[in-house]
């Protein structure tokens, strides 16, 4: 049987890329089409993410498909010591999509071998978010009207933060520009910035989140410290506050840019950035029911214009 | 010359020898090729001298050809081992192994959180740089560099 599995950003071309933020417009405009009728998904969340699980779950809905699946994996029989490759053989019986989210790196893709039916990786530990990554492109898409030839300033936690490596893999189709704003703890890795150098890919890297920096970008990507990713608690409470925006400091910034945000967001944007317009980070997760649905077709090989 | 004086020690009929093993990875070398379950007569050649390395190591296998993907492994750890292929006394092929494309099932992935290290599963890397010897797990992505390499 042909797997369509999305393990990976980068198990996309660029024209496959583009037709999906083609495709993510369409169900922006016409969010409700049933063309899952008939069809059963899997939610398998091995690791708790109601944001991510609502956002897929709101899709199939959207579609017209059911859904069967679990939240919390201290209620399945994983935890009584099953393997995944059982649960997933034994689920990809029942349905014709398995989304799925793990705390293991690279739990999808092996997933993705050992099922029946396609897999969507709804995130693996610290390794990869494809459908954040599509959701990401599409808002820079709509807010900029482009892809191409942008400045990308990524700030935060760049080391563990995976929706800033895998939308840095994705962009080096589009010839971006990017700053990295991190603290030497959370600076981006050093096979991201190889990543860069070998596609001539051009990028600074600073620890100071100045004016010049911020009044460059078109895009501020901003991200959590996450404190779930030190081994070091003090560590965590000297660098939490380092990098955080407020208001003001958008006061000479250019009239497109925009500040996207992964969320859940704590304290790294100030509450008073939210009025401004150039936030835009609540319609980026609105732009992920878009994302989820174009990802679900497109796995599953619907052509949404031919049933239209 | 010196090659015949050398397989003239224990002149193999028919089989494999491994030759230009460094001595401190002899015996992971008779490991990754599972020699512990050969049946036919094996001599291990252990503190040889030798005029390239010092000390060396030498396997001799008699009536076994391995796969030449099995007999590749051996270049994670040790890149210029020498195979030599005889039959009837004689050396009808000699090769020095090569880093395979796919490592499949004999490294493991240094990162915790793989999930090849919580499942019951087959380790598989992508040889991502021959020349350094960097690996990339298919599963978690993660690179393992050639001093980190653990065998399973």
């Amino acid at each position: 049987m042909k797997n369509e599995s999305l393990v990976s950003i980068s198990d996309f071309s660029k024209e496959e890329i583009l037709e999906l933020l083609d495709n993510m417009r369409y169900f922006e405009a016409n969010p409700n089409r049933r063309l899952l009728e008939g069809k059963v998904v899997a939610t398998l969340f091995f690791e708790p993410s109601t944001r991510t699980r609502l956002s897929f779950e709101t899709a199939v809905n959207r579609l017209g498909g059911r859904i069967i699946g679990f939240s919390d994996a201290s209620t399945t029989s994983s935890s009584k010591g099953e393997t995944l490759k059982d649960t997933i053989k034994m689920v990809s019986n029942y349905v014709d999509l398995i989304i799925m989210r793990h705390y293991l790196e690279g739990a999808a893709r092996y997933a993705s071998e050992v099922s029946r039916v396609p897999i969507i990786n709804a995130g693996d530990g610290a390794n990869q978010h494809p459908s954040q990554t599509m959701l990401d492109l599409y808002s820079i898409y709509k807010t900029q009207g482009r892809l191409t030839d942008l400045t990308i300033t990524m700030v935060g936690d760049l080391k563990y933060g995976r929706t800033v490596h895998s939308l840095l893999m994705a962009m080096y189709y589009f010839n971006p520009t990017f700053n990295f704003v991190a603290c030497d703890e959370l600076k981006m890795p050093q096979e991201y910035k190889d990543f860069c150098e070998q596609h001539g890919i051009k990028y600074t890297e600073t620890t100071d989140f100045s004016e010049d920096v911020i009044n460059s970008s078109d895009i501020i990507y901003m991200t959590r410290v996450q404190r779930e990713r030190f081994t070091d608690l003090m560590e965590y409470e000297r660098v939490k506050n380092l990098y955080t925006l407020h208001n003001s400091m958008l006061d000479g910034s250019k009239d497109n840019v925009r500040v996207l945000h992964p969320l859940p967001r704590v304290n790294e944007i100030s509450q008073d950035v939210d009025d401004n317009p150039k936030a835009y980070y609540f319609q980026q997760a609105q732009n992920g029911l878009y994302a989820r649905q174009a990802i679900i077709c497109k796995v599953l090989g619907i052509d949404i214009n031919k049933e239209a | 010359m010196d090659n015949n004086k050398e397989l003239a020690v224990a002149a193999l009929c028919n089989g494999t020898v491994i030759d230009h093993i460094p001595t401190d990875l002899l015996f992971k070398v008779v490991s990754l090729l599972d020699i512990e379950n050969i049946s036919s007569s094996v001599t291990i050649g252990y503190n040889l001298d030798s005029k390239k390395l010092g000390k060396k190591g030498i396997l001799k296998v008699a009536d076994v050809y391995f796969p030449e993907e099995k007999l590749n492994r051996l270049a994670l750890i040790a890149p210029n081992v020498n195979v030599n292929i005889i039959k009837d006394y004689k050396v009808v092929k000699k090769y020095k192994v090569t880093l395979p494309d796919d490592v499949i099932g004999i490294v493991k992935c240094n990162n915790p959180k793989c999930i090849t290290n919580n499942e019951p599963m087959v380790t598989h890397f992508h040889m991502e740089d021959k020349d350094s010897v960097i690996l990339r797990c298919h599963y978690c992505e993660r690179t393992v560099l050639k001093d980190d390499i653990v065998l399973k």
